[in-house]
């Protein structure tokens, strides 16, 4: 099935002559949940902004199942809701009233079964009769997320979701995010936590400074970067790794004093214990033990730092 | 066309006026009594009648017009510059809407308040004094195209707004010096010849000229020419609103 959204060859040059976005090109999958990640500044709130019709682009195009965002920016629009990240909320209506109006916006009929469904699911219902103002920032943000959702999108976009949201609120989205997903709505998050994208993303896209960097199945890059180092200092150097531990992936620092031991800490037997208890009855002794985790956050600050 | 869209910000409007009702209806009740009070009587008991109307009756068309034009422009521009402000423009910017849409919605909303608020203050009117209406066909005809014609200049003044100062600025600097100047309190033979050639390039005069008309059949200039020049003024608002949305001006970077 083709992508449900395509992004191909998308700059932005603001009015000041700088250059937001450098040559985009993205395909979204659907039904995927996708972490767009990429440090302040990066061009991850632009590009959303442009897929959801509110900045302009200077080229490119964008379809969204199939759709051009400018030619049948009907269609594409309302397949679409967008939770952004700021919280811009008219302060003087009730809750009831702007989910309401944002459905209507979106030129769906009125269906108040369903709205109510939505502010249930996002434990705002008791706030229903409530002004926005009157609301706590995680009150406000889900009221937001209830907004983007009140016209039934195929495609949401969350803009950093969890900056500045506590904890409760946190699973909760994620929990929301995660049944989304199984009703089929293809979720795009920007975050620049890498937990999050760790957790909840099955693919991973890095941005910086206008330009994709990495674009990765997330299980494929935590299976590149998912390795970790047993580091064992020995009490006496070695002049060869001993043939018998060939089947380890050992390697001998040049002094000998140091062993390293490279495994895949998602494998069920990464053969640390038998290393250590083959070790020891070799007879090889180490003095110290450390290791050392590689993490998205990792390539991610490398990917980052490489062009700066 | 995205009808429940438009239905949905209209509503949206006019539920922010009912309220506001006390900022929104009863403060311009309020102050068109006022004008009453100070112009009419104080005034009136000096100028008994202009063109055979009595000077309390001869004001209500001007005083209407004045709040016509002032509530119009005020309610288009903040309706539309306050999501600008606050940031939840966004949501009108990313739905499935056109911009004939929004201005239908916003200019439609706008217009329907200042034509509510028009005929309570003519109502109010009616209870200081005795009152005419010889077109009222001509009489509504001006009040919505009024209505119309300042809410979408409203419009243009909120999308160019950058601040909530250049807001009031041009309804402050420009539509209330003009109002007042535009012969709402006097009949422009009044004036000196000079000042009665430099009135004449005050638009709001053939507004309030006209709408006088419809409700007494006298007037400062002829119909046909206050009815013109209120819709070249409609046409230019349109052109201008048109150039926007073709460009994109302060609503898409």
């Amino acid at each position: 099935m083709p992508s449900i959204i395509s992004i191909s060859g998308v700059t932005k040059t603001y009015a000041t002559g700088f250059k937001a976005l450098k040559e985009i090109n993205l395909d979204i999958e659907r039904g995927e949940i996708f972490a767009l990640l990429g440090p302040n500044g990066a061009g991850k709130t632009t590009l959303i902004s442009i897929v959801c019709g509110i900045v302009n682009r200077s080229s490119g195009t964008v379809t969204v199942d199939g759709n051009d965002i400018s030619r049948d920016y009907r269609t594409a629009r309302s397949l679409i809701g967008l939770v952004p990240q700021e919280l811009t909320i008219d302060a003087f209506e009730s809750v009831w009233a702007t989910v309401n109006y944002s459905r209507g916006l979106f030129g769906k009929p009125a269906d108040h079964a369903f709205v109510e469904k939505v502010l249930r699911d996002l434990s705002l219902w008791d706030k229903k009769d409530a002004k926005a103002i009157t609301l706590s920032g995680g009150m406000k943000r889900r009221l937001m997320i209830a907004k983007a959702l009140s016209h039934e999108p195929r495609v949401l976009f969350l803009d950093e979701p969890t900056a500045g949201v506590d904890v409760e609120l946190r699973q909760d989205m994620w929990a929301m995010v995660r049944r989304l997903r199984e009703d089929g709505v293809t979720i795009i998050l920007t975050t620049h936590y890498i937990e999050e994208a760790e957790a909840m993303a099955d693919r991973v896209g890095v941005i910086n400074r206008g330009e994709i960097v990495l674009v990765e199945d997330k299980a494929e890059l935590m299976r590149t970067l998912g390795r970790k180092r047993l580091l064992l200092a020995l009490r006496s150097p070695l002049a060869s790794i001993p043939a018998t531990f060939s089947r380890y992936a050992l390697e001998l620092s040049p002094d000998g004093s140091q062993l390293t031991y490279t495994y895949d800490n998602q494998s069920e037997r990464p053969g640390v214990a038998s290393l250590l208890r083959d070790l020891e009855t070799a007879g090889i002794q180490f003095r110290d033990i450390d290791t050392q985790n590689s993490s998205l956050e990792e390539i991610f600050v490398k990917l980052v730092r490489r062009d700066a | 066309m995205n009808l429940r869209a438009v239905w949905a910000i209209y509503k949206m409007e006019m539920a922010r006026a009912f309220r506001t009702v006390l900022q929104s209806i009863v403060s311009p009740v309020i102050s068109t009594s006022l004008y009453f009070v100070v112009f009419g009587s104080a005034i009136g008991s000096r100028i008994t009648e202009i063109d055979g109307i009595s000077y309390g009756a001869f004001i209500v068309p001007g005083l209407i017009m004045l709040s016509l034009l002032t509530q119009s422009i005020s309610n288009a521009s903040f309706a539309i510059y306050f999501p600008k402000f606050v940031g939840s423009i966004y949501e009108l910017l990313s739905a499935p809407v056109s911009y004939l849409e929004i201005i239908i919605a916003y200019v439609g909303g706008a217009a329907t308040k200042s034509i509510i608020l028009g005929l309570i203050i003519l109502a109010t009117a009616a209870l200081f004094v005795p009152l005419t209406i010889e077109h009222p066909f001509w009489m509504l005809a001006f009040l919505v195209l009024t209505a119309v014609t300042f809410s979408l200049f409203g419009f243009i003044i909120g999308i160019w707004a950058r601040s909530f100062e250049q807001l009031q600025l041009v309804p402050l600097l420009i539509i209330t010096p003009l109002t007042f100047l535009g012969g709402s309190f006097y009949s422009i033979d009044m004036l000196p010849g000079i000042w009665r050639t430099v009135t004449l390039f005050n638009p709001v005069l053939y507004l309030v000229s006209g709408f006088r008309w419809s409700f007494y059949g006298k007037s400062d200039v002829s119909i046909g020419i206050s009815l013109g020049m209120t819709v070249v003024f409609l046409f230019i608002c349109i052109a201008i609103v048109a150039w926007i949305f073709r460009t994109g001006y302060r609503l898409r970077t």
